[in-house]
């Protein structure tokens, strides 16, 4: 008899490989937009080999019909090669089968810095930068935002209150807007910062100042960054923590005469912990496809700017390739969610149901 | 979900106590005039046309700042300088010329930043012209000898190489040593020659000698000395007033943010209603497609759509539509929608046979609406930067002139680099203005819709 709990969890995670391998079809399915691409790769290679039999010495004294014949069938070849003999809707599912085994191919057009075009380095080269700038972003407005909330939360109706509400609204302007605002004081008018990439050109050569110059780089996206998401990020921390600050145990433990502080940690904090943690597990995973137009704004070398990239040279294996690790991540952080939450709390129920 | 109780009058009263509503209420009944004023007064054909193409306003100066801006700064920068007018036959010796006089005035503080001339000809046989220019201070300057065939001649003086070399002599001569800025054309026509980059202020005087027998009738001349500032929001790379994509951007921006945030809050609301109301398999199956609608990346998946297929903004707003409507805000919506599932209202309706379509749109959803149109007031910004984004990577709609279009335009070419502010100020202003109403009176609803959060 298999325990419950283990049973819950093999549930969980038969559904959630569902959920990637369906988004993972959908995926390739746009990202081909349903063959289109392929033609395309059909009639490059078609091109290249006419190129290559006009431009070979050895081909130059055959009469037309044998080199038509010749292209024709050398044509063929590589068609064969790529797998691209078949009907889309067949080779839509080795797409598939590849991609679920992280087996992520080679891209069409794009390389790596040290010239590769397999999709998997592209990636694993690209995403530290995008970690760096963005994961940094997402871990800071996180904390300020849960700190700036509870705060605010116990100074309900004060002024400093109303003056973080009011800036609320801030936040409706996204990220690169406030980049390119930034940009324009800094390095157009102040000419103080640098207005792209992610080191000075010529990079420095000794460790310690190449830091520095990626350092001075980061300045401007993630204060573009801070100024536009944090102040909802309180706004709604706050709602969140007023919300549970009228529960009953919480007045209770206030009529007792339990300090504030001990009250905010332990009577409003750590009840309203699962979700916030959800939340920042969510929102750090996300960080890691960074953030498409920030990074395309400021040329910032990260996996968002590549996606962008790969995007305008219909790249499909790079862009199904970026999908698919995301979507194993974010199914994998969603399973250990469940999971924990299913042995600390019995509300949610695992061996329940 | 008091706000049953409050009516939309009551609402409407609620929300004019708070200042930034009523700012914001403000602010988009001026945008709203702006979007009627656009669609009424520049009809859509006539706007895209005009923004499409390129010979539509040669007579406009490149990048030119609003003209507004000489308010502000200690210089005063150029406007544009039209000449024309008719030309005079004059013998000499056997034959006649046609000759052309036009004398102007230039007190400005920059130089200008191009000069064409356009010579229109019916004449069957080309002719030369000759073009020469008189300076303040007599110098007399040979602008060159060009052919003019029949039809319309446009000739782009400052963009003459062997020009600007004989100039560069001249100009060093004058000085008599080489001056420590670079000559252009421009600047060297209208150099005061002291060594420093200044500009000799007075009365100018150009003279076009068309070598030909015909009569003023057959030929007619047009001087453009092309200023620095144009307009009240100046203009881009192509010479295009940037206040058309400012007024049009308006409407597209307002639709587009309006429609897709009501209609994706609206559709939410249902999928999350009828998953708590019926629970079960559908259920199920609703929260695996919420989970699959999570792991896709919204952003690269829109962009390629729009890439692939080449849409137009509004088959693209459906396509957001469809890929917003399975967001976390579903998750939220069912809870709410399980709690009222079980109010005793909804049990009586059950109790006299309703049917479940009955209660789902008529009772259940009614009572869900108030609370979540903060929600959609809150995202309309969204979707108004979300336009911006897609005109940002060239997508968006291929013949609208939108704001997106016109920060992607500034910054694709380098308005960050040479200090071309108004370009990118613009159209960001009119977002910010856009996005900070709607968030003012979004996060005022929010207030009065969810009492908990009312101030004291």
């Amino acid at each position: 008899m298999i325990p419950r709990v283990v049973r819950y969890i093999l549930k969980r995670i038969l559904m959630l490989f569902l959920v990637v391998v369906i988004a993972t079809y959908i995926t390739i399915l746009i990202a081909n937009a349903g063959g289109y691409v392929d033609e395309i790769i059909k009639s490059e290679i078609q091109f290249n080999v006419a190129m290559y039999v006009q431009n070979n010495p050895a081909y130059k004294g055959l009469p037309p019909e044998e080199l038509k014949k010749l292209i024709d069938s050398m044509v063929e070849t590589q068609l064969k090669l790529r797998g691209l003999d078949q009907p889309f809707f067949i080779r839509s599912f080795y797409y598939l089968g590849n991609a679920l085994t992280l087996n992520l191919g080679r891209s069409y057009f794009m390389t790596s810095d040290s010239g590769s075009r397999m999709v998997r380095l592209i990636i694993l080269e690209r995403l530290p930068q995008t970690i760096l700038l963005f994961t940094t972003a997402t871990a800071l407005l996180f904390f300020i935002q849960l700190l700036g909330g509870l705060y605010l939360s116990g100074k309900y109706g004060k002024r400093i209150d109303r003056i973080l509400v009011n800036l609320a609204p801030i936040s409706s302007m996204p990220g690169w807007f406030f980049l390119i605002l930034l940009i324009l004081i800094f390095y157009t008018w102040l000419h103080l910062l640098p207005p792209s990439g992610l080191v000075d050109y010529p990079p420095p050569p000794d460790p310690f100042s190449y830091f520095l110059s990626v350092l001075k780089h980061m300045i401007l996206p993630l204060s573009a960054w801070l100024i536009s998401y944090t102040w909802i990020g309180i706004y709604n921390m706050r709602n969140f923590f007023l919300i549970f600050s009228t529960e009953d145990y919480v007045e209770v433990a206030i009529a007792k005469g339990v300090p504030p502080g001990q009250v905010r940690r332990r009577y409003i904090l750590r009840p309203s912990l699962p979700p916030i943690i959800t939340n920042l597990a969510l929102a750090l995973i996300s960080s890691w496809m960074g953030a498409i137009v920030t990074e395309t704004v400021y040329e910032w070398p990260g996996l968002g700017y590549t996606i962008a990239q790969a995007i305008g040279f219909m790249d499909a294996p790079v862009i199904i390739g970026v999908t698919v690790m995301y979507a194993y991540l974010l199914a994998f952080t969603v399973l250990v969610l469940d999971i924990i939450y299913g042995f600390l709390d019995p509300r949610i129920g695992a061996a329940g149901r | 979900m008091s706000s049953a109780e409050f009516g939309l009058k009551g609402t409407v009263r609620e929300l004019l106590r708070y200042k930034g509503a009523v700012l914001g209420l403000a602010i988009i009944i001026v945008l709203v005039s702006i979007s009627i004023y656009a669609v009424v007064a520049i009809p859509y054909d006539k706007a895209v046309e005009q923004w499409r193409e390129s010979g539509y306003w040669i007579k406009n100066p490149k990048n030119a700042a609003p003209e507004w801006i000489n308010y502000f700064s200690g210089k005063k920068l150029p406007k544009s300088i039209y000449l024309s007018g008719e030309g005079k036959v004059v013998r000499d010796g056997g034959r006649s010329k046609l000759v052309f006089e036009y004398s102007f005035g230039y007190y400005y503080d920059d130089f200008p930043s191009e000069i064409i001339l356009f010579v229109n000809s019916n004449v069957t046989r080309s002719f030369y012209l000759k073009a020469s220019f008189l300076r303040p201070d007599g110098d007399h300057i040979f602008l060159g000898k060009y052919r003019i065939k029949k039809g319309e001649n446009r000739i782009y003086v400052t963009n003459k190489l062997d020009l600007e070399a004989s100039l560069e002599k001249h100009v060093e001569e004058r000085l008599g040593a080489k001056p420590n800025f670079s000559i252009t054309i421009e600047k060297a026509l209208f150099l005061a020659y002291t060594g420093k980059q200044e500009v000799l202020k007075g009365g100018y005087k150009i003279k076009l000698e068309a070598l030909t027998n015909a009569t003023n009738k057959d030929v007619s001349c047009e001087v453009v000395i092309y200023g620095k500032v144009h307009g009240l929001t100046g203009t881009d790379h192509l010479r295009r007033p940037l206040s058309i994509a400012l007024i049009w951007g308006t409407p597209v921006a307002l639709s587009f943010g309006i429609t897709a945030a009501t209609l994706i809050v609206l559709m939410q609301l249902i999928i999350a209603t009828i998953s708590a109301w019926f629970g079960g398999r559908v259920d199920m199956a609703l929260q695996r497609v919420t989970e699959v609608y999570m792991v896709l990346p919204f952003l690269p998946t829109l962009i390629m759509i729009s890439l692939f297929y080449r849409i137009s903004i509004w088959t693209l707003l459906l396509v957001v539509i469809a890929l917003s409507i399975f967001g976390a805000n579903v998750k939220t919506m069912r809870a709410l929608a399980m709690q009222i599932k079980t109010y005793p209202y909804i049990e009586a309706a059950q109790a006299y046979g309703a049917s479940s379509l009955r209660i789902v749109f008529l009772y259940m959803i009614p009572k869900m609406l108030p609370p979540v149109i903060p929600s959609i007031i809150l995202s309309v910004p969204d979707f108004v930067f979300l336009e911006a984004v897609l005109s940002f990577f060239g997508l968006g709609d291929p013949l609208l002139p939108t704001w997106g279009k016109l920060l992607h335009d500034a910054l694709e070419n380098g308005a960050l680099y040479k200090g071309l502010y108004y370009w990118v100020l613009e159209p960001s202003a009119l977002l910010v203005l856009t996005a900070f109403s709607f968030a003012q009176i979004g996060l005022a609803l929010d207030k009065i819709v969810n009492p908990r959060l009312r101030e004291i």
